[in-house]
């Protein structure tokens, strides 16, 4: 174990794929950066938060690919390398921009194995940065995870702490399908162990990060922390959860969430994403259609509201789900009998 | 760029199979028993033949929704891409695809597209392969006056030319963007505009076989020479409409009747071979009768082929399921 970052995580997994598999390809705006930049230094960017730094020195230009301001291309590069042998890593910057390049992401890479009768497949990843707080405002704070974990063909990775960001990125880079691999801008530069060498951790597997009796709060992403910040705050008071991190949201651990809310009736599930067809709303249903008989209370979803991420600080900071939130939410659940 | 006879008599058949194809198809189409869009290729064998008999097994080629004929022109299965046009079980997708979705990888066809200047970043992408392989293949996307409109197209064209990608871009005008003319749609004109980014074209006639050839030719010995894309513009027409069924109300009363009398490319390859003795005209019927009976047996098996179930709809969403 070593103590890192999410962002030095990360870059490990990259490193290490890369070093283990020749058909590995990093593609994006500035992931090495400086190529025609009157400095004459390549590498001055590494990712515009850092995450490929260091990759082109090692693999050189033909593995570490920067491109021009083309989203669309640069999902369609890294689409066509894939069907034709490579494992492309392509990097949208913000997960925004999916908006300028998502024919490519959902009626190409979602579809071709499908469509094209099981002999395509497009092993790529396709990393981008998410969320808010960092007050960088409607265009550059969204987590859409929901909109992409609805289509069919599509993997979806949403990790919350250094060591599943490494095992994570490396087990979508082996992985067949395509996988949308989202990273909070916010949890950059949080630290936590994370495993030496090989570490690999399987997607549809949720993670039970606390044990309790009384109510499950299902969490992703940034929101994570901020539940677990709820729930030990709580189990001082002698209401215990069970917190589970989703880690992917596509496919969706429905056994682990299920066999939770089995044991305790009372679901709450945290989300950074606005409400409606959110993948809170997905847990809820789940719990409606599959757990209805568990539940001794109305399902508490914690959402952020149904309006654009906006600027200021404080209104950024409304806009997000709170741990007081989430606590008044544990709380509500646990009044009614 | 002399030609064996044997090029010559494949490529001939070629453009007889994929023209007996399409014209089956607009036979067979409105009898009710083809589900869905359909989209011919007709009028324009000479273009994607022309192209597709410079290629090398190692090659890719992406097309468009107008596929049939790329398809058969990089050598998918006849027979496969009837039965997947009539969903069969055992069409070349299973099924899944149907006309604007045949795909081939084990040809390097790495698929028709149902949307319009999609293909192109893709074999961008499939190029950046070839040119990490480092064995000299090329990869080809065929983009129609339509899709040249696409912003995908432009992204394409500048990405190939930065990332030196051994890259053919394949420029189909047919005259028309689904029902309004390209001369209405497309700003400056395809050579310039492609020129801009520093592309070179080589410009050919779409109903001529050997002008494609070897405008492609040269077009490919430039990439394969280790320059970056090249581009290749051919101007043709399509014989039926933007889909099987499009009345076709923008179309001057006889202009396909004109095209098809005077420059059609089947007419004009016939004309040129036997004019130069290569072959008879005995032998080129013969070879017609050949490809009749393909297509003649490739309907007969589709119309009454094996209809997918639900295990065929629920497999290969992912690696798993």
């Amino acid at each position: 174990m070593a103590e890192l970052t999410m962002r030095d995580a990360l870059n490990q997994a990259l490193h290490q794929e890369m070093e283990r598999d020749p058909r590995v390809i990093v593609i994006g705006e500035d992931v090495s950066g400086g190529a025609g930049g009157t400095s004459g230094k390549r590498d001055a960017a590494g990712g515009i938060f850092g995450v490929t730094k260091g990759l082109l020195p090692r693999f050189g230009e033909a593995r570490v690919i920067d491109t021009p301001i083309s989203e669309s291309a640069i999902v369609g590069l890294a689409n066509g390398a894939a069907l034709a042998g490579m494992r492309p890593v392509a990097e949208l910057m913000f997960a925004d921009f999916v908006g300028v390049s998502l024919d490519q992401i959902f009626n190409q890479m979602a579809k071709f194995r499908y469509m094209f009768g099981g002999k395509a497949q497009t092993p790529v990843v396709l990393r981008m940065a998410m969320g808010a707080g960092m007050n960088a405002a409607a265009q550059h704070s969204q987590t859409i995870y929901p909109m992409l974990s609805a289509i069919p063909g599509l993997k979806v990775a949403v990790p919350s702490t250094p060591a599943d960001a490494k095992g994570m990125l490396a087990a979508a880079i082996r992985d067949d399908d395509p996988v949308i691999f989202f990273e909070h801008k916010a949890l950059y530069s949080r630290k936590g162990d994370v495993p030496e060498g090989e570490y690999l951790v399987p997607f549809g597997e949720a993670a039970l990060l606390r044990q309790g009796r009384d109510v499950t709060v299902v969490a992703i992403g940034r929101m994570v922390h901020f539940a677990a910040k709820a729930v030990d705050k709580l189990a001082a008071e002698g209401i215990t959860c069970d917190l589970i991190d989703m880690r992917t949201t596509s496919p969706i651990d429905e056994e682990a969430i299920l066999e939770s809310l089995s044991q305790t009736g009372r679901l709450v599930v945290v989300d950074e994403s606005n409400p409606i067809c959110s993948i809170a709303s997905e847990i809820a249903s789940m719990a409606a259609t599959k757990g209805f008989h568990d539940l001794r209370a109305p399902v508490q979803k914690i959402t952020a509201p149904h309006t654009p991420v906006p600027f200021a600080r404080e209104l950024e900071r409304i806009y997000v789900p709170s741990p007081n939130d989430i606590e008044a939410a544990i709380r509500a659940v646990m009044k009614e009998v | 760029m002399q030609q064996s006879p044997d090029q010559i008599r494949q490529a001939y058949r070629q453009m007889r199979l994929i023209r007996e194809f399409e014209e089956r198809l607009h036979v067979e189409n409105p009898k009710g028993e083809i589900a869905g869009f359909t989209h011919l290729y007709s009028g324009q064998e000479a273009i994607a033949v022309g192209v597709c008999e410079n290629l090398r097994e190692t090659d890719y080629i992406i097309s468009t929704h107008r596929g049939h004929g790329h398809c058969l022109a990089r050598g998918c299965d006849p027979k496969g891409m009837m039965h997947e046009i009539y969903g069969r079980a055992d069409g070349l997708c299973k099924g899944r695809g149907g006309s604007m979705h045949i795909a081939d990888l084990t040809k390097g066809m790495l698929g028709a597209n149902g949307i319009v200047g999609a293909g192109q970043p893709i074999a961008v992408g499939a190029a950046l392969a070839c040119k990490a392989r480092g064995d000299g293949s090329v990869s080809v996307s065929f983009t129609g006056d339509g899709a040249s409109n696409q912003g995908t197209v432009f992204e394409a064209m500048n990405m190939a030319v930065v990332l030196k990608l051994p890259k053919l871009f394949v420029l189909e005008n047919n005259g028309y963007s689904e029902h309004t003319g390209a001369s209405y749609g497309i700003g400056s004109d395809l050579k310039t505009r492609t020129e801009a980014f520093g592309i070179p074209v080589w410009e050919a006639d779409g109903f001529d076989y050997f002008s494609v050839y070897e405008a492609a030719a040269k077009a490919l010995e430039y990439i394969r020479a280790g320059n970056g894309p090249a581009a290749v513009l051919a101007v043709a027409t399509r014989y039926f409409g933007h889909f099987e069924g499009d009345p076709q109300n923008y179309r001057a009363k006889d202009e396909v009747k004109n095209f098809r009398e005077t420059v059609d490319a089947l007419k004009q390859i016939r004309e040129k071979v036997t004019g130069a003795g290569i072959f008879t005209v005995e032998e080129l019927d013969a070879i017609d009768a050949e490809v009749l009976a393909l297509i003649d047996a490739s309907v007969e098996s589709a119309r009454t082929g094996p209809v997918p179930g639900a295990d065929i709809l629920l497999s290969d969403v992912y690696i798993d399921y």
